[in-house]
């Protein structure tokens, strides 16, 4: 029999298996499954011919299938208990077909810059109405340059702390976070003062690189030379406004 | 303040390009409560509605926002000279697998779509719809997915128990007894025991729809 073969994108197998079982007009819980993979393997046959690179998934799928045939045409070893082995794709395809209808109900939304539109700031815009004029965003060597250079000038000192005190990042964060809200934005030396450790520092050091990892706060430097400044990018209730 | 303050808040919406909270309005206000913020805000709304405006005041992403109607979608783009901004059905499926499964592990999702997802993440990661979340303390620590703010600024959301329901409970009791009752099916008519497609496909939609 000549099948007839429609060359579509087949984003993975089940995508492929699934538009096959619609193709052959099959209920999803009682695929033919002999048919079904003939076809999709005519199907792999077809993409290899036209040196289209199958990919791993879609072998898997197909062994899959091939020994699912095989078990179902061993009868006499099925044991009531056990289930349709047929289950096995049906259902990872049923998990499938439901992302799918999510898929498509989004993309039935109104969506931004597709269906609706909002305001936009031009950047230049932005630049003139943010009061500091351009400002470079500060990499992970520059803080880390800024954080030594505090270091240095800590560790001339005498230290006779004898005391063990500690400190988490936790703490560190809010302390961070209050006196950012407190002020606005901060210098970067300013986090630092002349009676803390180094090893307050440090914690102190590693708090602001997590709130910068995770976008609570901006680090700028106006130019290279320039003292770091750090700047909220939350609002008020601690949320992060950025994303 | 002597402006009226849904003027005031109107100005607020009308000036700013990202949607603004009811916290946020209260701060840039002196001694306005929150309630006749929200009552304001939901005045502004029916004006705009009553009046059929081009706009809409909206509620996303935890705040509000003038958002156009969608039937000026065309002109605007016209305005724009730009063409929509479009995901593939693969980015949206993948998004959707986040969204409802978030925090989310790549080799989960990969498992739901039964392929590699590596470049979609990498797409959606760029076009800021996820983001990382952490790692999970497991072997290889792997990363955590989620959605952001723009994703549900992007797709509508006024935050994510917006999103349509799963009607995960109720549908997946449904499809254990489709699968029992497909198996009893099964059994029954097993004596032929054959893989022929076409009586295959009448016997079931015969016996299995109900």
């Amino acid at each position: 029999m000549d099948y007839e073969v429609k060359l579509e994108i087949f984003e993975g197998p089940l995508d492929l298996l699934l538009h096959l079982i619609q193709k052959n007009e099959v209920d999803i819980f009682d695929i033919p499954i002999a048919t079904i993979t003939d076809q999709y393997l005519e199907y792999l046959d077809v993409m290899q011919a036209l040196n289209i690179n199958v990919a791993g998934d879609f072998l898997v799928m197909a062994a899959t299938m091939i020994y699912i045939k095989s078990k179902m045409l061993l009868p006499d070893l099925k044991d009531e208990e056990e289930e349709d082995p047929r289950f096995e794709i049906t259902r990872p395809l049923m998990e499938y077909m439901k992302f799918k209808e999510i898929a498509g109900d989004f993309s039935e939304r109104e969506l931004l810059n597709r269906d609706v539109f909002v305001r936009q700031i031009q950047p230049y815009l932005r630049e003139q109405l943010a009061d500091e004029g351009s400002q470079l965003d500060v990499n992970l060597f520059q803080l880390m340059d800024a954080f030594r250079r505090i270091v240095d000038q800590k560790l001339p000192g005498v230290q006779l702390k004898l005391q063990l005190q500690k400190w988490s990042v936790k703490e560190k964060t809010e302390f961070i976070i209050a006196h950012l809200k407190q002020k606005g934005s901060i210098f970067f030396h300013e986090l630092f003062s002349e009676d803390q450790t180094v090893s307050e520092f440090i914690v102190t050091f590693l708090a602001l690189l997590e709130l910068i990892h995770v976008g609570l706060v901006k680090a700028l430097q106006r130019t290279a030379e320039s003292e770091i400044r750090l700047a909220p990018s939350f609002d008020e209730n601690g949320e992060n406004n950025n994303g | 303040m002597d402006k009226p303050l849904k003027l005031i808040i109107e100005a607020f919406l009308f000036a700013s390009d990202r949607p603004i909270t009811l916290r946020e309005i209260q701060s840039w206000l002196l001694g306005e409560t929150p309630s006749s913020i929200a009552l304001a805000l939901k005045e502004l709304q029916a004006e705009y509605d009553s009046l059929q405006r081009s706009f809409v005041l909206k509620e996303v992403a935890g705040g509000y926002q003038l958002r156009t109607q969608s039937v000026y979608a065309p002109y605007i783009l016209r305005m724009l000279k730009t063409s929509p901004t479009r995901l593939s059905r693969a980015a949206l499926e993948t998004l959707a697998i986040i969204a409802y499964r978030q925090p989310a592990l790549r080799h989960e999702i990969e498992r739901l779509r039964g392929v590699d997802i590596g470049g979609i993440l990498k797409t959606l990661l760029e076009k800021d719809l996820i983001r990382i979340m952490g790692r999970k303390s497991l072997p290889g620590r792997p990363l955590i997915y989620g959605t952001t703010r723009k994703f549900l600024e992007v797709f509508d959301l006024k935050d994510l128990d917006s999103l349509p329901k799963l009607r995960e409970i109720r549908e997946l009791g449904v499809e254990q007894e489709q699968l029992a009752q497909a198996r009893d099916e099964r059994q029954k008519i097993e004596t032929s025991g054959k893989e022929n497609a076409a009586s295959d496909e009448n016997e079931a939609s015969g016996e299995t729809s109900t």
